[in-house]
């Protein structure tokens, strides 16, 4: 006999008599009444809560590392038109020459990033085929077009005036660019945050009102450390400077107390400490070398280094943590029942 | 041209994949690639750029409707063939900022694939998870409702090679009508956990593919309150605005010093 065999009988105690009775019982009543075999490590574990075998209910953002630096370039350019036009009116024309060249080159960056991200980048002009106020990526593509044409052409005038060749019409001209240029700055620079608030990804769409704030205080402080970097150490860089790290502390501050489940790709694991990382370089790092150290040019360079540094990692941190998102589908079925209570059924 | 939808039902579907082939062969889309999940006899996940229809293997501790299993844990091995729901909001549609989604005479959603340039703002628009990028071809790929066929009369080749009726294609009233008469026939079996998923009360308007299924939506990771994302372009753009006007107001402050 096979050694291997009886030990096997041995263990399930099946004798030749209790497979007869088996025989016998299923022979006079039809089934067998046996609690049958328990297997192994049985009862099965069984998910916590409701998914599809834990898969992503969601698809992850296809975005290449292009589109977070093309939304920080795109903020940088967008608010810096606006100290362009704000530094123009109140007569400090080398502070207006610099940022409209900031924004210039912000507004011939950003193009090429975001078509280097497309499948299919020789089609980018198919962007140009319909304007969708309901599509923000329609919106946007629009106001890069009409920021970079009203930039490119104040840029021109800015020139030509300084080299001699300005007349009334050019001043006028300039003027009209300016003004065009910073409020489709203002746009350019708010857009993405409505681009990811106005999407299906459960951290992004939860955080719809915050994120404008986070994206147009990164873009502006940034501008402003940019042109410290320059050499425009001002009072006015300094105050912009403040109020944009406050604007960062309070806004992780408020993602950190707050708790909920949805935000926990900013909160947790490597995602989480990188969004950390940034607001913490662009918050209070930041903010406290500008309060401490506000005469010291030295500290003024590493907190704008310290600002930019921080809202750049902020932008991956935002679009990283989407993709951690979509990952978790018990991240999208809280938000849609949390009591609960269902609709899509009847 | 009528307005056609599907009407899948987990309660007859057999798990055969017919469909799944169907609509690779037709579509012509390219393999996956072998992989083993170990979820039951699940290996291609979820719908993507490269799977159109996914039928799913959910086995649960629950007993199927009246029966039982002879064991002492009640038990139920369910299938569903998974689809884009062709939903009347489409957030795809909606999202799409070249134009190259449309909503078609048959009422379905169609990526025009000569028109996409692969930006990517539907697949995170999607609600339901079903649009994605083939990054080899570098644009969007989705269920196209069988376009080219329903064109020429023909239903989608899914449900013509359903051999069990789970995928039913017809007039969306007909089937809408259908979808409620066959949840009655199973709640008067026994079936007391059947529904119908159709996210009508939501944003999203109801959905051109529905389904009926045992037991709740989550399970087959149907979110349960499903929402069009652009109902939130209103409170999204309110904040950018004031955001956008607090940062004027903050840059001319700096210069009124």
């Amino acid at each position: 006999m096979n050694p291997k065999r009886s030990n096997l009988a041995e263990k399930t105690q099946i004798t030749e008599a209790r497979l007869d009775a088996l025989r016998e019982e299923a022979a006079r009543s039809g089934k067998v009444q046996a609690p049958g075999i328990v297997p192994v490590s049985s009862p099965f574990p069984q998910p916590a809560s409701a998914s599809y075998n834990g898969h992503p209910a969601l698809k992850p953002p296809t975005w290449t590392w292009q589109v977070p630096l093309y939304f920080f370039v795109g903020g940088v350019a967008g608010t810096s038109a606006v100290i362009a036009l704000l530094a123009h009116v109140t007569g400090n024309a080398e502070l207006a020459r610099a940022s409209l060249w900031v924004a210039f080159a912000g507004a011939l960056v950003a193009p090429p990033l975001l078509i280097a991200d497309l499948g299919r980048p020789a089609r980018f002009l198919n962007m140009l085929r319909v304007f969708k106020l309901q599509s923000a990526m329609s919106v946007g593509a629009w106001t890069l077009v009409a920021f970079s044409s009203a930039i490119g052409l104040a840029v021109i005038c800015r020139e030509l005036i300084l080299a001699g060749y300005g007349n009334g019409f050019v001043l006028l001209l300039e003027w009209i660019a300016e003004v065009f240029g910073a409020a489709t700055g203002l746009i350019l620079a708010s857009y993405t945050s409505v681009l990811l608030g106005v999407s299906a990804i459960p951290v992004w769409s939860e955080n719809r009102t915050l994120l404008p704030a986070i994206f147009l205080a990164g873009g502006l402080g940034s501008a402003a450390a940019l042109l410290e970097l320059l050499g425009f150490r001002l009072p006015a860089t300094q105050f912009i400077g403040l109020v944009a790290s406050a604007v960062e502390t309070l806004a992780a501050i408020i993602i950190e107390v707050r708790g909920r489940y949805v935000d926990r790709p900013l909160r947790e694991g490597g995602v989480g400490w990188l969004t950390r990382a940034g607001s913490l370089l662009a918050g209070p790092v930041s903010l406290l070398l500008r309060i401490f150290w506000a005469h010291s040019p030295g500290a003024r360079t590493v907190a704008a280094l310290c600002f930019i540094t921080g809202a750049l990692i902020a932008r991956y941190a935002w679009i990283a943590a989407g993709r951690v998102s979509s990952r978790d589908p018990q991240a999208l079925f809280q938000i849609q029942r949390p009591d609960g209570h269902a609709s899509a059924t009847r | 041209m009528a307005i056609s939808a599907f009407l899948t039902d987990t309660t007859v579907c057999i798990g055969c994949k017919a469909c799944e082939v169907a609509c690779k062969e037709w579509n012509h889309i390219p393999a996956d690639g072998f992989t083993f999940t170990g979820n039951s006899y699940d290996n291609t996940g979820s719908l993507g750029a490269s799977t159109w229809r996914h039928v799913m293997f959910l086995e649960q501790p629950t007993a199927l409707g009246p029966q039982t299993t002879g064991t002492e844990d009640p038990f139920r091995w369910l299938f569903l063939s998974d689809v884009c729901k062709h939903c009347e909001n489409a957030g795809c549609l909606e999202a799409c900022p070249t134009g190259a989604i449309v909503r078609t005479e048959v009422g379905s959603v169609y990526v025009q694939p000569d028109v996409c340039n692969g930006c990517g703002y539907c697949v995170v628009s999607c609600p339901f998870g079903v649009v994605d990028k083939n990054h080899e071809v570098g644009t969007a790929f989705k269920c196209t409702f069988c376009y080219d066929r329903q064109k020429e009369g023909l239903m989608p080749a899914c449900a013509k090679a359903c051999p069990t009726q789970s995928i039913q294609f017809g007039e969306i009233n007909d089937l809408r009508e259908r979808a409620q008469l066959r949840i009655e026939e199973l709640q008067r079996r026994g079936y007391n956990d059947a529904q119908i998923y159709d996210p009508k009360e939501s944003s999203v308007g109801g959905a051109h593919a529905m389904f009926v299924i045992l037991g709740q939506p989550e399970a087959y990771n149907f979110p349960p309150a499903p929402e069009v994302p652009t109902v939130h372009l209103k409170s999204a753009w309110n904040a950018a605005l004031i955001s956008a006007a607090i940062v004027f107001l903050v840059v001319c402050l700096a210069f009124a010093f």
